[in-house]
């Protein structure tokens, strides 16, 4: 008889998913009416797929972008896939001098992520040195700002976050995803430390988009086709107001060469 | 236009349904969309039937597997985007998006494929490459999950990698 077997948690899924062989829609129908939690935990389970549905299913309502016409597609696959071949062709026959050639990976366009993580990377290795958290020193801030600007190929300035109550540490040059990367670090009277990495960026200007990984938080902007990422404690507003007084000055400095 | 490409032209909005919940990115969805296309049309001699549905959401599945290795290096980030949400009334909208976006990959994909897209579990294990009971304890712990963040409860942690 089909109320023989129990009804088995996978048949409830296979319930609400249409999956059911019908001869067991009996069995499952009953036990639902005789197991009011199991019934309460099928429903949300409905409720879920409505949420998703309610969500997403616009997009699917939305026009098909040009870059995804399929005649488009046969002439040109996404661009980064040509630099990429270029790239590592690049790197083949000058040396392995590229950035991408020592780091290893396979060549792609920067994500968004991938820069603040390279950020975050970058501010996690150097704020917790004690010794030598900087190669060039604040007392010497006219000539590093004059070395990165030189090395970075646009103006690198350190801004002034004194009404944050950070003090420049002072700052050094670094590998970006696609060219060198300028970094500076300031510190409070707390013992805080905050950084600023710049590094050449895919997008040419962006909104700021905060991210964090575990102890560390980090604000990511691209203004002009340079990348910024201020990182810090995890604390968004205090990140957000830093952010913002570095975006300022930077506005104005970083002006392509 | 041949019966092949304009069957996966069709399959064009539902893949990026599917790719939009699963990065909670547009533009990484839509490039994740382009490279599927692009590969799906220079495989068509590959391609021997069955079904092309189950065939373009492997391919997706495939690219974003790569894509996710290549970045492994990377600790997961959480961000939260400016990206514009998609219609839906907001508060609900949240939740969800919240709550899928802690879940382990796999679970994701499995969930979306079978709650959004309404693959049968068959064609999920095709698409992850797994066995039947590999899709049902991923689903089974998908929505426990879910439904244990939307009601308020401690989420599970998961171990970061």
């Amino acid at each position: 008889m089909i109320h023989d077997t129990p009804v088995t948690e996978d048949e409830l899924h296979a319930h609400v998913d249409g999956e059911l062989p019908p001869e067991r829609r009996e069995a499952v129908e009953a036990w639902l009416a005789a197991h009011p939690d199991d019934a309460a935990r099928v429903q949300q389970w409905r409720t879920m797929s409505d949420m998703l549905h309610a969500k997403y299913d616009s997009v699917a309502d939305e026009p098909v972008p040009a870059r995804l016409a399929l005649d488009r597609l046969d002439q040109r696959p996404r661009q980064w896939a040509y630099m990429a071949v270029a790239a590592t062709l690049a790197a083949f026959i000058v040396g392995g001098g590229t950035g991408y050639a020592l780091r290893g990976a396979a060549p792609q366009q920067t994500t968004v992520a991938s820069f603040t993580g390279d950020a975050l990377e970058a501010h996690r290795l150097y704020v917790v040195d004690v010794r030598h958290p900087v190669e060039i020193a604040a007392s010497e801030r006219a000539h590093l700002q004059q070395w990165l600007t030189n090395r970075c190929g646009w103006q690198v300035r350190a801004p002034e976050l004194d009404v944050q109550g950070l003090k420049l540490v002072g700052g050094r040059l670094l590998p970006g995803p696609t060219g060198p990367a300028s970094f500076f670090m300031y510190e409070n009277a707390a013992g805080e430390r905050f950084t600023i990495y710049a590094s050449r960026a895919n997008n040419q200007t962006s909104n700021m988009r905060y991210a964090t990984r575990n102890q560390d938080g980090a604000m990511y902007w691209a203004d002009n086709g340079v990348g910024y990422v201020v990182a810090g404690p995890i604390d968004k507003q205090k990140l957000t107001q830093v952010a913002r007084l570095v975006f300022d000055q930077s506005e104005q400095a970083g002006r392509r060469l | 236009m041949t019966d092949f490409r304009h069957s996966v032209e069709t399959m064009i909005p539902a893949l990026r349904r599917y790719a939009r919940a699963l990065t909670h990115d547009t533009d990484l969805a839509d490039d994740l969309v382009q490279d599927t296309l692009v590969r799906a049309l220079r495989s068509e001699k590959l391609f021997l039937g069955g079904d092309l549905r189950a065939w373009l959401y492997t391919i997706l599945t495939n690219l974003n597997r790569n894509r996710r290795r290549s970045l492994a290096r990377q600790p997961v980030l959480t961000e939260l985007h400016d990206t514009p949400e998609p219609s839906g009334t907001e508060a609900e909208g949240r939740d969800i998006t919240r709550a899928l976006a802690i879940l382990p990959e796999e679970q994701r994909a499995v969930l979306l494929l079978v709650a959004l897209e309404g693959l049968s579990y068959r064609d999920v294990a095709d698409i992850q490459g797994v066995p039947i009971g590999t899709v049902m304890s991923r689903l089974a712990r998908a929505r426990a999950q879910i439904r244990s963040m939307l009601e308020g409860e401690r989420p599970v942690l998961r171990r970061v990698k």
